[in-house]
């Protein structure tokens, strides 16, 4: 039944995947061309349509130019905030859940397996319970409406992904090689540089793309805990929206929406592999 | 002891701050849904008065039954939708690499630009209806988007072509993992393509199918940027999710007892889907290691 011969069973297949992929890439392809069309030639016809002339200034206006609310900067300063988020976050949390995660799989300590079930249970317990306290404890530390606040955010909670995907990880090193080495005489931070990190490179780039692609795209907490200029990019969006409700600007919008979308994109398209590998060696064991 | 100084940082510092942030935002939040809070967190003990506002209310009764209806078929259909893509691209085609990428790629990106562009094509006054009628097909109609009774539909659309392709990509690895040789021995035995993936290859994507069902559901269970950005609960309330009613309750109408509560029910319509799972997966476990 796999075969590579061209009977029309086959030309069935093709076609059908054929139109799956255009369906799945329609939605892409419009915005990419609508961010290429000026507003009044979107507002003579419709959203699916070819540019006439390739409008540029569509990209220029929506990074720097058009106005969220009062300030007339474009989406540059939420991008800069995303990114101000996004990374430490990631970096943090990923760093933070490879040395809990190692240490809870081969340095077994008192209440490791008890802490550990805890700290997963943050996969599930909605965001929607932690909306409240999270913003108390924000505002009695002085950090609403801050960049640090978000990072302190995705940092804690990012921990409970962090922490089981390296766990399960190093679960599958051997433990004689620690034992080895500990009877050599090295501790505890030396095997993780030595011997650990460099076998984590699957697992890390599976954590950090994963973590990347949360905290980039997550929007309810950016839009509870901050305003104006300090909301991250996501946020900024709905803001946007909102503000060209009245005269629709769509060709801008488009660019904005291609724009905020494309760290993540990239990030897919360049380690996407490595993902999927990771991800589905994870949920088929 | 000073030498295990950092070690005790790096291991317990987070562990402990991850665990005990998860307890008490737990806790914290469970008392205020039984206290009269309003504006502000305050004490006091109402019993079940905020949850029996939130259950008697239009809002939330709407919520649940959009729910329920968004999270079935949206689970359905994205599972259907991931299962045949998952079995077309095992036929060993061409370009197969090419094609799962683009059926990714809709996971990387956030609910909010999803929302964004779907409620563009989807908007009969700028998406595929106008452009259907500049065609010159002046009586057709798809306007789900402002209808009442079928807005709720835009949102199934919008997350099974977010998400999909998460069940593709399990389904596939799973197909790819079914022993060569059961295969083989089926065809020995007569059985066609049908019959081979039927009673063969099939059965064995069990334990895949559910784990992408609790994440699937768990996803609609918690659905808030997708709404917002598409449809932000309308039109009315007619595309109303719990996640919106929580939002709405704590942070418009500074109702932090009845948000608390909400909150809270939503927390419970997740067990209800993640305990029996967790129950299944234990005894899965205690068969693996008697076996």
């Amino acid at each position: 039944m796999r075969d590579r011969s061209f009977a029309p069973s086959r030309i069935l297949i093709y076609l059908i995947v054929t139109l799956f992929a255009a369906a799945y890439l329609a939605p892409l392809v419009v915005v990419v061309l609508n961010s290429l069309r000026t507003n009044e030639e979107i507002a003579q016809s419709s959203m699916i349509g070819w540019p006439q002339h390739l409008a540029w200034s569509n990209y220029a206006l929506a990074w720097s130019g058009f106005c969220v609310a009062e300030t007339c900067a474009g989406i540059r300063p939420y991008m800069l905030n995303s990114a101000l988020i996004t990374i430490p976050a990631t970096v943090i949390s990923t760093l933070l859940g490879a040395i809990a995660g190692y240490a809870v799989a081969l340095w077994r300590f008192r209440g490791d397996n008890w802490i550990y079930g805890i700290v997963t249970l943050g996969l599930f317990l909605p965001q929607q319970m932690r909306l409240l306290p999270w913003t108390i404890v924000l505002r009695d530390i002085g950090l609403i409406n801050t960049l640090t606040g978000l990072v302190l955010i995705h940092t804690i909670q990012g921990l409970s992904f962090t922490v089981l995907f390296c766990r399960n990880y190093y679960v599958a090193i051997p433990h004689e090689l620690i034992r080895a080495a500990r009877v050599d005489g090295a501790g505890f931070f030396r095997i993780f540089w030595r011997i650990i990190l460099p076998l984590s490179s699957p697992i890390l780039i599976v954590t950090v793309i994963w973590q990347f692609t949360h905290i980039w795209n997550e929007f309810l907490y950016g839009v509870t805990f901050t305003t104006g200029q300090q909301q991250p990019v996501t946020a900024a969006l709905i803001a946007l929206s909102a503000a060209v409700a009245d005269i629709p600007q769509h060709g801008v919008q488009s660019a904005a929406v291609i724009v905020a979308a494309l760290p993540t994109l990239l990030i897919y398209l360049f380690g996407g592999r490595y993902f999927v590998r990771g991800l589905t060696a994870g949920a088929v064991k | 002891m000073v030498r295990r100084l950092p070690e005790f940082l790096m291991i317990w510092v987070p562990l402990l701050l991850s665990a005990a942030h998860l307890i008490s935002f737990s806790i914290w939040t469970i008392w205020i849904s039984f206290t009269p809070s309003t504006l502000v967190p305050v004490s006091g003990w109402v019993g079940l008065r905020n949850y029996n506002a939130v259950l008697a209310s239009r809002n939330w009764q709407i919520a649940f039954d959009n729910l329920l209806l968004f999270g079935i078929a949206f689970v359905l259909l994205s599972l259907i939708t991931g299962l045949l893509l998952a079995i077309l691209l095992d036929q060993r085609i061409r370009g197969e690499n090419v094609l799962r990428t683009i059926f990714l790629y809709p996971l990387a990106v956030s609910f909010v630009v999803t929302g964004t562009v779907w409620s563009w094509l989807l908007n009969p006054g700028i998406g595929i209806e106008k452009l259907v009628h500049d065609l010159g097909w002046t009586a057709f109609r798809f306007d789900w988007l402002v209808n009442r009774d079928m807005a709720i539909w835009t949102i199934v659309i919008a997350a099974i072509w977010q998400s999909s392709g998460f069940a593709m990509a399990l389904f596939l690895a799973g197909l790819r993992s079914v022993d060569a040789d059961i295969i083989k021995a089926a065809q020995i035995d007569g059985a066609g393509p049908f019959r081979t993936y039927r009673r063969v290859i099939l059965p064995t994507l069990w334990p895949i199918t559910i784990t992408v069902v609790v994440v699937q559901l768990q996803f609609a269970i918690s659905a808030f940027d997708l709404v917002r950005a598409l449809t932000n609960g309308g039109p009315g309330i007619a595309t109303q999710l719990p996640a919106l009613v929580v939002y709405d309750l704590m942070f418009q109408r500074s109702q932090l007892g009845r948000g608390a509560a909400a909150a809270v029910l939503m927390l419970l319509i997740l067990l209800a889907v993640l305990l029996p799972y967790a129950a299944w997966r234990y005894v899965q476990r205690r068969q693996a290691t008697h076996a």
